[in-house]
């Protein structure tokens, strides 16, 4: 079933164009990959789908993005409601410079998802056991979240972004700045959060994508050369240019 | 190695060095500057906190005092005429003095004399008919003279202590009836026009209320500035014309603050005059563009990505802004904060302006009583020709010095324990 519908996503930084005529249909309760060599445009594409292009002045999108059949790309769209559905984990492991316990917190804080003090516990703890950090941290959950491994903060990040339970969680190259076992185990991560939701990940490493996803997208300058099953998109690619990128020939 | 690169290496070197020594008679330079200038301050100044007392003895004759009762109220003491036990105390130094003369005596006591005696009584009910001795405030001259300040060796007719009352100075200090204290009321004292009863207890109050007035309005203004200009604002032409002007702002000369104080919350407000409230405002528009740059350095300087991380778990641009960033960039704005209070702290200019120069001789209890502040103090009593004053000045500039040590030290602190790291 179809989560995520892009149909004909233009996105432009000023003048400059960055993704010429995107369209994608992203399966509801999968792992999709995107890959393409650097600048392709794959984190100008996810961060349309939480509107976290917003926050850039002189972006802008123009095109369909559809979740669920409501219409991301409209003015009228409740970014605040979006984002509580759709969590993002970066990058850089950016956990706020407050207790571990108040990372997680947050969202349901803001959002009123919790009604008590054991409900908050609750989903604190729920969330960093999913995110397979319970153990390491249940005894200094009042420690500054941001003296953690660099392991351990991107997973407290993606307990915050699983604690307000969205549908869809965006990450971005999460495991780029980690070690080989920090990236085993958020990779365990993800196939278990896909029992739940729906994950969109972007991902240089080959090998992660054709581990963790179900689709795979590749990116080249700006377009959607190809989207298909990551079986064959790795072991039969259509396009020239993706067989070429597999195989390490460019990018 | 070829000689061309061992050359090459030993110029290197040597223009480090070089560098080196430049940049450590530099800082030689400012330091003894600073240490001639302490030394000065120091050498003048820490005089003045030492007090000089005349020590006699005073009859308190219930016949000279005009008291009847025979058991007489606190009323009764409190009415009565001081004025001949006090001319008594002081004359009675040397009995054989003509009466004609006795003015040199009284002058070597404070004008307040008669007050002091009659405080010892008030305070002590049960010395009424007894002979006690009792401790007088000394005149600044023989206060000069007792602190080594005053030349007893030039003509008599140029000196304001003349030769008989050296004799008596000498005598009473032979006695040991000449006491040096701490002075205490330096501090707890306004100010006067004598300088062995001036203190600074009225412009230390002026200061500080003038410096609460300043934060309660420059800080909340400022930082909602800030936020707005940094967070909310949109770029445009217009805001980027806001924020040359409040660079600009942070440049314009004080005087003119004290000039637009004049004009506006003097002359069109009303405001009271000579006050901390208006002092405060005045000094107010001054850290205002301080603050405004230091609160948005510091916002600035909160990473992105934390505003990326609460944006992204839907907070609002409103949430973020209170939750995240203003918290992060608290430290960088309070130290920016206390860093343009010292500032305000050493303002004379805009004081004077707005009749905060005025000579007050209570002690402020709100910002709406007339006061001075430390640094018009300084300008005060440097005006003074009177010889006791010059210690004074430089103890007020101890004061003011330590004030502000103590301010910028409250900034370090400030920045450096509640700065946290982000990774
Ligand atoms: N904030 C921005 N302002 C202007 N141009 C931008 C901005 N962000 C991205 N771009 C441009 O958009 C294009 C796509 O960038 P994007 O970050 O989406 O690439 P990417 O595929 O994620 O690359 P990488 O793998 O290196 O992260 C690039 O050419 C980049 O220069
Ligand atoms: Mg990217």
């Amino acid at each position: 079933m179809s989560k995520i519908k892009a149909e004909n996503v233009n996105v432009y930084y000023g003048s400059k164009q960055a993704l010429f005529d995107v369209s994608i249909d992203i399966a509801e309760k999968e792992v999709t990959a995107l890959i393409g060599p650097s600048g392709c445009g794959k984190s100008t594409f996810l961060r349309c789908l939480n509107r976290m292009n917003d926050v850039i002045d002189i972006c802008r999108v123009e095109g369909s993005i559809k979740m669920d059949n409501l219409e991301l790309n409209s003015r009228k769209l409740d970014v605040v409601r979006l984002r509580e559905n759709v969590g993002m984990v970066f990058q850089k492991p950016n956990p706020f410079p407050k207790t571990i316990y108040e990372n997680v917190a947050y969202g349901p804080t803001i959002h009123g998802i919790a009604q008590s003090k054991e409900e908050m516990d609750q989903i604190v703890e729920i969330s960093l056991k999913k995110a397979a950090l319970w153990n390491e941290v249940k005894d200094r959950l009042d420690e500054i979240g941001t003296g953690l491994s660099g392991g351990q903060q991107q997973r407290l990040c993606i307990a915050r972004a699983i604690s307000v339970s969205p549908e869809v969680i965006l990450m971005d190259e999460p495991c780029s700045a980690l070690d080989p076992i920090a990236t085993a185990q958020i990779e365990e991560l993800i196939d278990d959060l896909k029992k739940e939701v729906t994950i969109v990940i972007v991902t240089h490493s080959m090998s992660q994508a054709a581990r963790v996803s179900q689709k795979t997208g590749f990116f080249h300058l700006g377009k959607l050369i190809e989207f298909g099953p990551t079986d064959k998109i790795f072991k039969n690619p259509d396009n020239q240019q993706t067989q070429d990128y597999i195989t390490g020939r460019f990018g | 190695m070829n000689s061309f690169k061992k050359n090459l290496l030993k110029k290197r070197y040597n223009a480090e060095r070089r560098f080196q020594w430049y940049g450590k008679i530099a800082i030689g330079l400012a330091l003894s500057f600073l240490a001639v200038f302490m030394f000065q301050i120091f050498s003048k100044g820490y005089s003045a906190f030492q007090k000089t007392w005349i020590v006699t003895e005073v009859h308190y004759d219930k016949e000279l005092l005009l008291i009847d009762a025979e058991s007489p109220s606190k009323d009764d003491l409190e009415n009565a005429d001081y004025y001949d036990v006090a001319y008594k105390a002081m004359t009675s130094l040397d009995p054989g003095l003509p009466e004609e003369e006795d003015r040199q005596l009284i002058q070597m006591v404070s004008y307040k004399y008669e007050a002091e005696v009659k405080d010892l009584l008030l305070k002590n009910p049960d010395y009424l008919g007894k002979i006690v001795p009792i401790k007088l405030t000394a005149s600044d001259d023989v206060d000069q003279v007792h602190k080594g300040n005053y030349p007893r060796d030039i003509p008599e007719e140029n000196r304001r202590v003349n030769d008989y009352q050296l004799q008596i100075y000498d005598m009473l200090n032979e006695r040991g009836d000449i006491l040096s204290e701490f002075n205490i009321s330096f501090f707890t004292s306004p100010d006067s026009r004598e300088a062995e009863l001036a203190g600074i207890a009225s412009s230390f109050m002026g200061t500080v209320f003038s410096i609460l007035v300043c934060l309660a309005f420059s800080f909340p203004i400022a930082v909602l500035a800030a936020i707005y200009l940094e967070e909310f604002a949109p770029k445009n032409k217009f805001t980027d014309f806001i924020e040359v002007n409040i660079n600009n702002l942070a440049a314009v000369p004080s005087i003119v603050f004290g000039l637009l104080g004049l004009g506006v919350l003097l002359a069109v407000f009303n405001l009271p005059r000579s006050t901390p409230l208006v002092g405060g405002i005045t000094l107010s528009l001054m850290t205002l563009p301080t603050i405004i740059i230091a609160a948005r350095a510091s916002l600035k300087a909160v990473p992105p990505s934390i505003r990326e991380a609460a944006l992204a778990m839907g907070a609002s641009n409103m949430q973020t802004t209170m939750h995240h960033t203003v918290p992060l960039s608290m430290p960088g704005t309070l130290s920016g904060t206390i860093i343009g209070l010292a500032q305000a702290l050493g303002e004379t200019a805009p004081l004077i302006l707005i009749g905060m120069v005025a000579f007050v001789n209570t002690i402020p209890g709100t910002p709406v009583d007339p006061a001075a502040s430390l640094p018009v103090q300084i300008y005060i009593w440097s005006e003074s020709a009177e010889r006791g004053f010059v210690e004074k000045v430089s103890a007020c500039i101890m004061v003011l010095l330590a004030f502000l040590i103590l301010m910028n030290l409250a900034a370090q602190i400030v920045r450096h324990k509640f700065e946290k790291k982000w990774s």
